[in-house]
């Protein structure tokens, strides 16, 4: 059954004000789109996950959409500080939950695998264990020494970025695959963009590379250079110079404003964005092609 | 030929490693002395990034740790939760390299916040990577400019685990990583006691001793049989200058 719709019906039927929402990719394939979109559409109140928030968390805090965030490290990646949540955590106007990496991703292997809970080593440092209660100690049961343990995690609705997908939703992605299919396995509801929508035959021709099954999809939505100022890999690179420009952007409010106006509010989707930033940016995060050695599944 | 405190900082970084190491690299100063290793004493070093790749060789410097440059020929990549549990958790990591706001006299960090974790006067970016990588890589390595705001006696939050209050209460702990071996600075290595504190064990050429002492938050003990550092050599200064950040994005 064909789920293509808007990236902006996908977004009106399954992101509601106060919904928690995993918006997937670690440094790859960052859905700003849809981030954009939410924005567009004035959600309030919503909890954010993300073991980055990076650029496009900054800029949802910064329109006012979020009342929590959940994550693991809240830098921009490679450039410094995350100026408007550090701002908003600082004054005490932004709820955190806070773990490492790790515990991130283990909460969301758990919820992802149907798990009670998921243990973990100790790593000798407690100080984020006391901090956030979510942390937990349990005695293993066949050693009697004590493990770490945190409760799944299922957000109301994910988003995953991928390179290319099929019209039910069953999705390939390459490259860095940071934490896109637990992110899918684990939430109530899944949104996906792709660069591509293929035929069926092509998903089959490589099963292997599916990282994200349609059983768990919910919407496809076709949405070229979704992921900037973050990459699809193999098909643009990171826009490391709006990763900077947006740390001296975020440095007051009214600059800020004045991107979110111009760059989100005034604009109607992603088509008009990446019109908007111009043949110098396109042909500058244009990429050369590397193929990978073709495999032979055989005919059976 | 004349070198910059970054780079004095890489070049020993790198002279850390060994051949067959299979280091968790982070961006920025770890990533050139990863780099520098295998193109000088460490043919055989085995990178691997937090983002879930191993094997990279980067072509060009990579400004964030998941730049798609880093796949790219690499022999593997997989997901995070397999990074931190089949290659971290499981023991097939030798080195890390952390880094942070503060590192405390036993070697503990602080990537959190400065003052009180629910009233923080800075909110930095947290742990990412490095509570796990302190706790469980084999061995740590630090890089931090020496300055005294950045070596208080005891760090505002523990981030991540060096030998805690002592090195018996880090063994206690039964975490498997030996926890940070040297911090590399600018002026020269701290490296620790039997009893886990950071001493000044080597010196860089040109620094001193109170010069170490006056950019040290505690009573900065002086390891009984000092070393001296060589400089940084010409060719470890060209391979970082022309071929690893030609544009001096880090090395500045």
């Amino acid at each position: 059954m064909s789920k293509i719709c808007s990236l902006k019906e996908a977004v009106q039927q399954f992101v509601h004000d106060g919904d928690s929402l995993y918006a997937a990719g670690f440094t790859h394939l960052i859905p700003f789109a849809a981030g954009h979109e939410i924005i567009r559409q004035g959600r309030r109140k919503l909890i954010l996950a993300r073991a980055t928030p990076d650029l496009i968390y900054d800029q949802m805090v910064a329109a006012g959409c979020a009342s929590k965030i959940i994550f693991s490290y809240i830098g921009n990646p490679g450039v410094g500080s995350l100026r408007i949540v550090r701002e908003e955590i600082e004054a005490g106007r932004l709820e955190i939950e806070e773990y490492s990496h790790f515990g991130m991703i283990s909460r969301l292997q758990a919820g992802a695998t149907g798990l009670p809970f998921i243990p973990m080593n100790q790593t000798a440092a407690t100080d984020l264990e006391h901090a956030n209660p979510h942390y937990r100690r349990v005695k293993d049961p066949y050693t009697g020494k004590e493990v770490v343990v945190l409760p799944p995690l299922n957000p109301d609705v994910a988003i995953v970025h991928v390179q290319r997908a099929d019209a039910n939703g069953n999705a390939h992605i390459w490259g860095i695959i940071g934490e896109q299919k637990e992110a899918a396995f684990a939430s109530q509801h899944v949104i996906l963009t792709a660069e591509e929508i293929v035929d069926e035959s092509v998903i089959r021709s490589d099963p292997n590379r599916t990282l994200i099954p349609d059983l768990v999809v919910d919407a496809v939505c076709h949405v070229p250079y979704a992921a900037h100022p973050s990459y699809t890999q193999g098909y643009y690179d990171r826009d490391n110079a709006f990763y900077l420009a947006w740390d001296k952007i975020s440095e007051t409010r009214q600059d800020t404003e004045a991107y979110l106006e111009e760059w989100i509010y005034t604009v109607r989707d992603r088509d008009e964005y990446w019109q908007k930033l111009g043949k110098e940016t396109h042909t500058r995060l244009a990429v050369a092609p590397r193929w990978a050695a073709g495999v032979n599944y055989g005919e059976y | 030929m004349s070198y910059s405190a970054t780079e004095l900082m890489i070049v020993n970084a790198a002279r850390l490693l060994r051949d067959d190491d299979v280091v968790f690299v982070g961006v920025g100063t770890p990533n050139l002395a990863c780099n520098l290793a295998r193109r000088t004493h460490a043919p055989s070093l085995l990178m691997i990034y937090e983002a879930g790749v191993i094997g990279a060789r980067p072509a060009r410097l990579p400004l964030s740790i998941g730049d798609p440059t880093l796949v790219s020929g690499a022999s593997a990549v997989c997901s995070m939760y397999d990074i931190f549990t089949f290659y971290l958790q499981r023991g097939n990591v030798d080195v890390g390299f952390l880094g942070g706001a503060q590192i405390d006299r036993f070697g503990n960090i602080n990537a959190t916040v400065i003052g009180d974790y629910e009233k923080p006067k800075v909110r930095l970016p947290g742990s990412g990577g490095s509570m796990e990588i302190a706790g469980w890589a084999n061995r740590c390595y630090i890089m931090t400019p020496h300055q005294k705001r950045r070596f208080p006696e005891k760090v505002d939050f523990a981030t991540s685990a060096g030998f805690l209050a002592g090195r018996w209460q880090r063994e206690a702990t039964g975490v498997r990583g030996r926890g940070p071996l040297a911090v590399v600075t600018d002026l020269g290595l701290l490296e620790p006691d039997e009893t886990g504190e950071m001493l000044l064990t080597t010196l860089h050429p040109g620094a001193t001793i109170e010069q170490a002492r006056a950019n040290t938050g505690w009573n900065l003990k002086i390891a009984a049989d000092l070393r001296y550092t060589q400089p940084p050599s010409d060719e470890e200064l060209r391979i970082l200058r022309e071929e690893l950040d030609p544009q001096g994005i880090y090395l500045k």
